[in-house]
């Protein structure tokens, strides 16, 4: 049985800022790997470029950390190639909504049995402090020295414009709300996504963590349901006075690779390597 | 008068959209299956609907290696491609046109040319069901009466072709009782004595294969079980060959986002342990830069396929050329190892994708197979492949035992070959990966030693490689007149035109480089030093080979030549500058 020890990768360590957010992302997600009892070479933690996207580093499954913003397609052929595994794709908001975004919007439509944790920090840390895709309309920072002229991207919008099989927020100061979320999200069977609002202690000092705890509030706690999508825009469409964590949407269909006629059977990886191409050949003929 | 016995030169052309590439493929299926060897060549517009489309088939008895630039006979079903073609046609040529359609006015062509009006219009419109886009059959079975041809090859050339397509069951005999008018109107209205005739062969029958289904097949036969590619001309064949055998030979085809979706997906399958690849051609390529240079870094097994065309930019998209050579070579920032292969042609699409796949999990990098539109497209009849020597070698990766009994697994493990144990996820060898530099484990390391020490264990793999990698292959005697150097699609045009040197008294041999990277740079400095004289033949402006040569060996080649129009070469224009260049 798997123990939050096991999952330590011992003397290599992290190097994000203290207090970071990410240390907790980390810890979150160990936590789930061993409440799901997840076999660890069974995982597979993959990244793009950016602090979060460091994450894979730091904990004792397979982790493959590749280059910026392209997460989600080595998540996907990973999965497609070997879909036992269980691959949870890790970037930032810079990363996902900025470089990859492509691929995120594509990877909401596909109904792939991955999970993509967001850290959304609202900002560019690892290149000091830019304006990110999700930073705030106003918020200066390096590269907006007179305040970002742009509205924020809603990731959560974004996904309930896809009916996204599984859409949630949590909240990097909240151990326990981003436990079970993760753990949610990892079991539920479908492609799940979650946006998870941290704060960058370094250079974000207006999405502070105490500037969260003051506004977020838990939706389930409320009674939400998350079944209903035109619910599930509305919520997704509430601004930064009142922030909805939890889950916004969730709806189990048939996933890809259960319906594709190869992909349903055993594994790729698992499958004969040598073909007979006498047939193919003789079709030409 | 001179008459040729199998060995014919064959254009339909006229306006997209008319069911030209069809009409070609009829015909030489019809060929083959009377037991004779063709070669296509298409060129068209990059377009739907309109512009000029143009489809050629080479008819030989013996094995045909290229395209030739003159027609024996045309089908022109509009006024411009008589225009277009008629200075192409050969003494005493024909063209079958429909007077209906087009009036040629005195003296338009050469007194020469035989000149063949078939009423397509009015035989389409007396026969019941016919539509106007079965014109083109009517004038197969024409070529077929002025060629003095079996009819009944044609029909079961067209047969084959309807008949899988499943809404059209009537469309056969339909086109084939046009075809037959044809046939009839010539043999009633016309003597049979056109100056080359096609008699059937009972020779084995061959295989018609284009060198995209040729990549996609050896890919297949080398156990990848992955394709990820987004579409884009010439190289979408092979994801279209590809997806269309995923049920019967158990693969999978993931049309990707985009291109940069598409390696990266390719990627993480490979990771995974399955063989995969991507294909794509130059602009995609170049999206996929950034990624090559992580599959170097993380040192995964990848075959990424270029199918040339045209560059700059969107260039010419539906033409030909190898312009990307340098690019490969050096595609991806940073240095890390790579392997690329220039096949020449249909026969070496196949085996050396093969061989990439192994190359790949040997060396534990991306390995480049560079092909260009005029493989990827021309039909050619060749034997069925020989797999029966074809193994499947996965180099280092490790058994799920192999992997039970680790201890302190590194997978980046330091080794005197440069290759390390490989494992993948599910397998008792957890692992960590990361594009920025890191040590044996897979961690992140800046330390200025272990860059020193990854970089080049990285690059040992290189030296290792090259024992495996073939040396450029000679054609032709040892010591000659004349010293070719060429790459990829070149091959077949080059030994034609040496063959009309020959007749001159002028020996060449011809040095293909099928396996460019790594480079033999010692054998290739020894063999050109040695040599009376050197000329580079390629599709660029710049004579990349040429360069590439001389980055490696210092060896100048000062007589070149090169065609960047966007089409293919033909042997007749080799040949000419070859001989200028031997006698300049």
């Amino acid at each position: 049985m798997v123990e939050m020890k096991d999952l330590s990768t011992g003397t290599y360590v992290p190097d994000w800022c203290p207090g970071c957010g990410n240390f907790l992302i980390l810890n979150a997600l160990k936590k789930a790997v061993v409440q799901l009892k997840l076999n660890p070479k069974d995982v597979v933690v993959v990244s793009g470029i950016g602090c979060s996207s460091k994450l894979p580093q730091w904990i004792n499954v397979f982790g493959y950390h590749g280059v910026h913003g392209r997460g989600l397609p080595v998540g996907t052929g990973i999965k497609l190639a070997n879909k036992k595994l269980h691959v949870i794709v890790i970037g930032g908001d810079g990363d996902v909504f900025g470089e990859g975004m492509n691929h995120f919007i594509h990877a909401l439509r596909k109904n792939i049995n991955i999970t993509l944790l967001v850290h959304d920090n609202q900002i560019y840390g690892l290149t000091k402090g830019q304006t990110s895709p999700t930073s705030m309309t106003g918020d200066r920072s390096t590269s907006s020295p007179r305040g970002n002229a742009f509205d924020p991207i809603n990731p959560i919008a974004l996904a309930v414009a896809q009916k996204t099989p599984y859409i949630a927020r949590t909240f990097a100061g909240d151990l326990k709300h981003m436990t079970n979320i993760f753990a949610d999200a990892i079991s539920f069977k479908g492609f799940s996504f979650v946006n998870i609002f941290q704060s960058c202690v370094t250079w974000n000092k207006h999405n502070t963590n105490q500037w969260f705890k003051e506004r977020v509030y838990d939706l389930q706690a409320e009674g939400y349901k998350a079944d209903n999508i035109e619910k599930a825009f509305k919520k997704a469409l509430e601004g930064y006075e009142k922030i909805p964590i939890g889950v916004f949407y969730k709806e189990e269909r048939p996933l890809f690779e259960d319906e594709h006629p190869i992909l349903k059977k055993t594994p790729l990886v698992k499958q004969k390597l040598e073909i007979d191409i006498k047939r193919f050949m003789e079709e030409l003929v | 008068m001179k008459m040729d016995v199998n060995r014919l030169s064959w254009l339909i052309a006229g306006e997209a959209g008319y069911g030209i590439m069809t009409a070609g493929q009829n015909f030489a299926k019809a060929m083959v299956l009377g037991g004779l060897n063709i070669f296509t060549h298409v060129e068209y517009p990059s377009l739907i609907r309109g512009g000029h489309n143009a489809f050629a088939v080479r008819v030989e008895e013996d094995e045909v290696r290229c395209p030739i630039q003159m027609y024996n006979l045309i089908v022109a079903l509009n006024k411009e491609t008589i225009d277009r073609h008629k200075n192409f046609l050969t003494h005493g040529g024909g063209i079958i046109f429909d007077p209906d359609k087009i009036t040629l006015n005195d003296g338009e062509v050469r007194a020469d040319v035989r000149i063949y009006k078939v009423p397509t219009t009015q035989i389409i419109k007396e026969t019941t069901d016919a539509i106007p886009v079965m014109n083109n059959s009517v004038t197969l079975g024409a070529s077929m009466a002025v060629l003095n041809y079996d009819f009944e090859l044609l029909a079961e050339s067209i047969k084959g072709t309807y008949s899988k397509k499943k809404k059209a069951n009537n469309m056969i005999d339909i086109n084939i009782e046009v075809a037959k008018k044809g046939y009839d109107y010539i043999k009633n209205n016309y003597p049979n004595d056109f100056n080359v005739k096609l008699e059937k062969r009972t020779k084995k029958k061959k295989m018609m294969i284009i060198g995209n289904q040729a990549i996609a097949l050896g890919a297949i036969k080398a156990g990848c079980k992955f394709l990820s590619a987004y579409p884009m001309t010439p190289a979408t064949s092979v994801m279209n060959y590809f997806v269309s055998k995923e049920e019967e030979a158990g693969v999978v085809m993931k049309q990707a986002d985009d291109e940069i979706a598409a390696i990266n997906m390719a990627l993480g399958a490979s990771y995974a342990g399955v063989r995969a690849m991507t294909s794509t051609s130059g602009g995609g390529l170049a999206l996929m830069a950034e990624t090559a240079s992580l599959v170097g870094m993380s040192e995964i097994p990848l075959v990424i396929v270029n199918v040339q065309r045209p560059g700059p930019a969107t260039g010419l998209p539906t033409r030909t050329g190898q312009a990307d050579l340098k690019f490969v070579m050096n595609i991806g920032h940073g240095d890390f190892p790579r392997i690329v292969i220039t096949p020449g042609d249909v026969q070496e699409c196949f085996y050396e994708t093969f061989n990439a796949f192994n190359l790949a999990d040997k060396y534990q990098l991306p390995v480049f197979v560079v092909s260009d539109k005029c493989l990827a497209v021309s039909i050619r009849s060749i034997p069925e492949f020989d797999t029966k020597y074809m193994k499947i070698d996965r180099g280092c990766l490790l058994t799920d035992e192999e992997a039970n009994n680790l201890y302190d697994y590194k997978r980046f493990l330091i080794t005197d070959s440069g290759v390390s144990p490989r494992a993948i996820p599910g397998q008792n060898a957890i692992f960590r990966s990361s594009s920025d530099e890191h040590n044996e484990h897979g961690e992140i390391h800046e330390e200025q030693d272990n860059r020193v020490s990854m970089e080049d264990k990285r690059f040992r793999k290189l030296d290792t490689a090259l024992k495996d990698i073939p040396l450029p292959k000679l054609y032709g005697p040892e010591n000659a007149d004349m010293t070719i150097v060429g790459w990829g699609s070149t091959k077949g045009v080059v030994l034609e035109a040496m063959e009309y040197l020959k007749k001159d008294g002028i020996t060449a041999n011809f040095l293909h480089f099928t396996y460019m990277f790594p480079f033999h740079a010692d054998w290739v400095s020894e063999f050109l030093s040695k040599c009376k004289m050197v000329v580079d033949v390629e599709g660029n402006k710049t004579a990349q080979l040429a360069g590439v040569i001389r980055e490696f060996t210092g060896f100048k080649i000062e007589k070149k030549v090169l065609k960047y129009n966007g089409r293919t070469f033909f042997p007749s224009e080799v040949y000419d500058d070859l001989k200028r260049a031997y006698h300049g």
